[in-house]
């Protein structure tokens, strides 16, 4: 790959970046909607917690990091489409990108990297603030975010973060792909983000689910969305593990890439344009 | 009064009989609402697979108070989706205008713009966990319980449908639908899925006296359940408190027609 085209994409994610950072009432809005959310969440998980006989599989504090980071950077997981980018199949104006002297697979990959991470930008750092200071400040300490547990712990959830974006757009480049077939992609976006809601771990944390589903949970690529980098950061997760479980969020982003250009490859050759 | 009822049920006709039009896309689109509205489910029955019960709540009691939840809020969806859609589709682009013209009612008129039906799914989901949940517990339906499901059920209509209008409202100042109060809608939909006594005072507090959505959707289930309330109530008040529901609707209709007042078109 030349610096040419590496600058390119750069400028590709920058631009949509700067695009989407105008929408910024919507992201107030949005951060009300997750601190709502999530106080709402740990007060069912906490009432549940209350109760319990056996011992959870994990602690209530590592709950806490989860449910917060959930609902901070719930942006970035694949859950809707890039409105513009479901317009230009609608209009044919997706033959104006077949032209560009770039990969189409990466021209998209890097429109989206911004679609999902311009939001999360807007959302998370209010949305942290009031987890970890706001919080505290109205003396509701059990739900305060406690910040990583080290240093290590820290480095390996910036890491794994790194992969989540990687991963969640590699996943919702499948998603755009379908849509030279489908042209409406509403059902398949539907689907996906019920999908990526459950396996993933926003409904509930995954380790909550009974035992007998575990073995089939720990495998899904889905898991490697929030699962892993929320578990890191509360250490849940920790040592030699987090190793093997980067691995694992990489192995399925290199997978997940090459089944997209494959599929994209195939859908150029048997390309209708739609309208003029 | 008849002439009204004769229109609106004109107003539904069309709006059915558009969407039947595309039999194959509104059968995709109630079955995948059915599922996206369904997830949820998931959870709570996993939380009840791993931690046993909650306090005195078991999955069944649980399962009465999201059916019933699911059901009303389908209805109120289906018929507010006017209001829903208010600020996008009418205060932006100046359409209101024509709406202020016609001799009836604004209200009258946005609540007959449309009727999304697919919203079916999420009212069948819905029926399904109520059922499984009344069936497990062996509800006796005595003709006071039966009342007290039909008011929670009435009131829980109005409560959602209030909610839709004040939402409508706000975009007579800020002309674009604004998703604040997707908070109280969907946040109280899913609030309501458990019992409002598993939550902290303040939250009890706020949704009892100032937004009424314990008073519809708590109360008189919790009267229907035949449980010794945690929070107190007697029989007396689980049937009187959907009534809050109605006064709610009627305080944002006074809001509304307020707003009317205030409109100032767009333009164009």
């Amino acid at each position: 790959m030349t610096a040419l085209a590496l600058r390119s994409y750069f400028a590709v994610v920058s631009t949509r970046f700067r695009t989407l950072l105008q929408y910024r009432i919507a992201a107030i809005a949005g951060i009300v909607t997750q601190v709502f959310w999530g106080l709402l969440k740990l007060m069912v998980l906490g009432a549940f917690y209350e109760v319990a006989q056996d011992q959870p599989p994990m602690s209530f504090e590592a709950v806490v990091v989860y449910v917060w980071l959930g609902q901070c950077l719930f942006a970035l997981f694949p859950y809707n489409v890039d409105p513009d980018m479901r317009a230009m199949f609608n209009s044919g104006s997706v033959a104006y990108d077949l032209l560009r002297p770039l990969s189409l697979y990466g021209f998209w990959f890097s429109r989206t990297v911004a679609f999902r991470t311009a939001p999360t930008a807007l959302r998370a750092v209010p949305g942290l603030f009031f987890a970890f200071v706001v919080l505290r400040l109205v003396g509701l300490d059990e739900w305060v975010m406690p910040p990583p547990a080290s240093f290590v712990a820290a480095f390996s959830f910036v890491c794994s973060i790194v992969f989540t974006i990687a991963l969640s757009v590699s996943i919702l480049m499948l998603v755009n792909i379908s849509m030279f077939w489908l042209i409406d992609s509403r059902g398949m976006v539907n689907l996906t983000a019920g999908v990526v809601w459950v396996l993933g771990g926003m409904i509930i944390p995954l380790p909550l689910f009974p035992d007998w589903a575990q073995p089939f949970l720990s495998w899904q690529p889905f898991r490697g969305l929030c699962d892993i980098p929320f578990r890191i950061y509360s250490r849940d997760i920790a040592g030699i593990q987090v190793i093997s479980e980067l691995a694992f969020q990489f192995v399925w982003i290199v997978l997940l890439i090459l089944f997209g250009i494959w599929l994209m490859r195939k859908a150029q050759i048997k390309l209708t344009v739609q309208g003029g | 009064m008849n002439a009204a009822i004769g229109l609106f049920a004109k107003y539904l006709a069309v709006s059915v009989r558009s969407q039947m039009q595309y039999r194959g896309s509104f059968v995709l689109y109630a079955s995948g609402h059915f599922f996206t509205t369904a997830v949820e489910v998931l959870g709570i029955w996993a939380l009840f697979d791993r931690f046993g019960s909650l306090g005195i709540w078991t999955l069944a009691h649980v399962a009465v108070f999201y059916g019933s939840v699911n059901m009303a809020f389908a209805v109120a969806d289906t018929f507010s989706r006017g209001f829903d859609s208010f600020g996008s589709t009418m205060v932006k682009s100046g359409d209101f205008d024509r709406i202020l013209l016609r001799p009836r009612s604004t209200a009258f008129q946005i609540a007959g713009q449309d009727f999304p039906l697919h919203r079916v799914g999420r009212f069948l989901q819905g029926a399904l966990v109520f059922s499984y949940g009344a069936v497990v517990l062996d509800l006796d339906w005595t003709a006071i319980q039966l009342c007290m499901l039909f008011l929670a059920f009435i009131g829980m209509f109005f409560f959602f449908y209030g909610l839709m209008i004040f939402q409508a409202t706000l975009s007579f100042w800020s002309t674009e639908s604004l998703e604040v109060m997707n908070v109280f809608v969907y946040g109280g939909v899913e609030a309501c899925q458990y019992p409002l006594a598993i939550y902290r005072d303040w939250f009890q507090t706020f949704f009892t006296y100032v937004i009424p959505l314990g008073c519809v959707a708590y109360f008189p289930i919790v009267g229907v359940l035949g449980v010794e309330d945690p929070l107190g109530s007697g029989l007396v008040f689980q049937l009187l408190a959907p009534l809050a529901g109605i006064a709610f609707f009627g305080l944002s209709l006074i809001c509304w027609n307020f707003g009317v007042r205030h409109y100032t078109s767009t333009g164009s």
